[in-house]
């Protein structure tokens, strides 16, 4: 709002406000995930030593991440999560790009028809049983293609990608189309090229689905050696016994807390997505304003 | 082409020939844009419209082995037994009241939120706190788990040992059925209100600024130009987000409350979702929960559909 009111002296007043409530705000999402960070650094007895409180710690120590990454547990899911996050993110940039480029022709004849195919399946589902026998029946269980398949496509992307490509010069690829270029060589020459930003943001969103997956690991999998991050992840916050769960001797984890265990696994869930965090930002405004453009 | 019943027989059979002719050309023409479509339109088909078909197991009192072919139809017997369940009024209950919170308490701090960031006039103090607020939106339910129990963990939370070292009595939030549900949402409030105002932000940003000039000609302060401006730019899109969260009204967040879920708290967090789950695949018992289910999809169609109409017939644009 532009100030096009005089600022009296309540005015001020709530302007002081509002920002002291955005600067709380904004420390209140920032401090737990500060608190992990430090936790799972900071030897126990020191966090123990400061009531469990400490901002600055003085010592500093990478006794848990060297047990949860000799443990063998933790390594394998993350490999496991690294793979599902790589490949199926290629997967559905692929299928999502194929189909919304179609998809984004209106001279296209039958094009409505599948357009509203797929918009009813957000308005109507199967719901959890019918599509976990279906994932069953197509023989996925316990593979990791039961992690990739069942979300190839997702509507709301598949959609934002659509108008984009609606929105691209149509002359250019006439142009291409006159100098003898066939649809694939449009799309892979001309219309790629033109669409990094979205591919950008749409594979950061998918990339990021991946990363937090959590459901389909506890659905399709029974074989614990394929189990992703998340999935080991709440299996250790809410364990008893941290070197059952790590599958270590619980001498080796000598004299650590399992409370530092637990954090330091909380830290390597979080740090990849901080990492990518800034590029996220650059791009998903715009890709959900595109989207949310037309709905 | 009101004149089509005039023209004689043979002429529509060339007519028709002619469109056959057209319509395979075409076909042949757009080969490669019909190629791209199919592997979506086999994903779409064999993961979204087989499940469709599936809830026939609703029906039937369905058996893994025998397969649909094979196991007995029912009729209407597993909706009798949801309905008549001493489970399902408790079950409705908790998803309703959680759903009704999260509407009020999660979409009135987002247009906040928005409407705070408006007023912010020092560019770089907005851009941190949007950096700050929008994080959390990515990181998973399990992390916000994981953080919750950093804070409240018995014995060894920051918050719990703050607590008892100040000697009062700590609260275990993870398993104490009366703050089982404000916990619910104040953890959603944490992670997705800077990511839920984004929209407002850009619906205020599109508001045309000829509007608050002419407001403040007319002697409007701060409180006036938001009721009489502001708030009205921003209605379609809350009516939108409204009418999409009523949609879910019967999901009520699944992914989180799974994972917060636990026996000590099923009395106020047991919800429709949670008891399929339980059921179908925990328990490998389909038809029932699979009755629940098409009881849900079904109500959730009627009320987008009758939420959209409402919003048109009130002189909004709805959804479509």
């Amino acid at each position: 709002m532009p100030v096009l009111f005089k600022k009296s002296w309540s005015d001020r007043l709530v302007d002081g406000g509002i920002y002291a409530i955005l600067a709380f705000f904004g420390l209140l999402t920032l401090f737990p995930l500060y608190y992990v960070v430090i936790v799972s650094f900071t030897p126990y007895t020191e966090v123990l030593r400061n009531g469990g409180f400490l901002l600055v710690p003085r010592t500093f120590t990478l006794d848990a991440f060297k047990v949860i990454f000799t443990s063998g547990v933790v390594p394998r899911a993350l490999g496991v999560t690294l793979s599902v996050t790589l490949l199926g993110t290629a997967l559905n940039l692929l299928v999502t790009t194929l189909l919304a480029y179609s998809l984004s022709k209106k001279f296209l004849p039958g094009r409505n028809v599948v357009l509203m195919g797929i918009v009813f399946t957000m308005l109507f589902s199967g719901g959890l049983i019918p599509t976990f026998l279906t994932v069953k029946m197509t023989g996925l269980m316990n593979t990791i293609w039961a992690l990739i398949i069942p979300g190839l496509v997702s509507t709301f992307n598949m959609l934002i990608m659509k108008t984009y490509f609606e929105g691209l010069p149509q002359e250019v690829e006439e142009a291409a189309k006159v100098d003898g270029c066939g649809d694939v060589a449009t799309l892979a020459k001309i219309v790629l090229p033109l669409s990094m930003p979205i591919m950008a943001t749409l594979g950061l969103f998918y990339g990021v689905t991946h990363w937090n997956a959590y459901f389909p690991g506890i659905m399709y999998l029974n074989d614990r050696s394929l189990y992703p991050l998340q999935v080991v992840l709440r299996n250790m916050i809410i364990t008893p016994s941290v070197s059952q769960e790590l599958a270590v001797p619980q001498t080796q984890l000598s004299a650590l807390p399992p409370e530092s265990i637990k954090m330091a696994t909380v830290v390597v869930a979080i740090v990849p997505v901080l990492v990518v965090y800034p590029f996220l930002q650059k791009y998903f405004i715009k890709g959900m304003l595109i989207g949310a453009v037309k709905g | 082409m009101g004149d089509i019943a005039a023209v004689a027989p043979a002429e529509q059979g060339k007519r028709r020939r002619i469109r056959r002719e057209n319509g395979r050309r075409a076909f042949w023409r757009y080969r490669w844009l019909y190629l791209f479509m199919v592997p979506g339109i086999l994903y779409y088909l064999i993961y979204h419209y087989v499940p469709m078909l599936g809830l026939v197991v609703a029906f039937q009192d369905y058996n893994l082995l025998k397969g649909i072919a094979g196991s007995p139809w029912v009729g209407l017997d597993n909706f009798r037994t949801v309905f008549s369940s001493p489970d399902f009024p408790v079950l409705m209950k908790n998803t309703l009241l959680l759903s009704v919170y999260r509407i009020v308490f999660n979409m009135l701090p987002d247009l906040v939120l928005a409407l705070m960031l408006n007023e912010i006039r020092v560019r770089w103090f907005k851009k941190t706190v949007q950096t700050l607020t929008y994080g959390p939106h990515f990181l998973s339910w399990i992390i916000v788990y994981g953080l919750v129990y950093a804070f409240f963990a018995p014995g060894s939370g920051l918050v719990t040992t703050f607590m008892r070292d100040m000697g009062w009595t700590p609260v275990d939030v993870m398993t104490n059925s009366s703050v089982f549900r404000p916990m619910l949402i104040l953890t959603e409030i944490w992670k997705s209100t800077g990511y839920g105002a984004i929209i407002y932000l850009a619906a205020l940003a599109n508001i045309n600024q000829e509007l608050y000039e002419a407001a403040a000609i007319d002697g409007a302060g701060r409180w006036r130009q938001m009721w009489n401006v502001t708030l009205p730019g921003i209605r379609d899109v809350f009516i939108l987000m409204l009418i999409l969260r009523l949609g879910h009204i019967l999901d009520a967040g699944f992914e989180q409350v799974y994972i917060f879920l636990n026996v000590r708290v099923y009395d106020v967090g047991d919800i429709l979702d949670t008891w399929i789950f339980r059921r179908g695949i925990e328990q490998m018992q389909f038809s029932v929960p699979a009755a629940v289910g098409v009881f849900k999809s079904l109500i959730g169609l009627v009320l987008v559909l009758g939420a959209n109409k409402i919003a048109k017939k009130l002189g909004g644009s709805g959804i479509w």
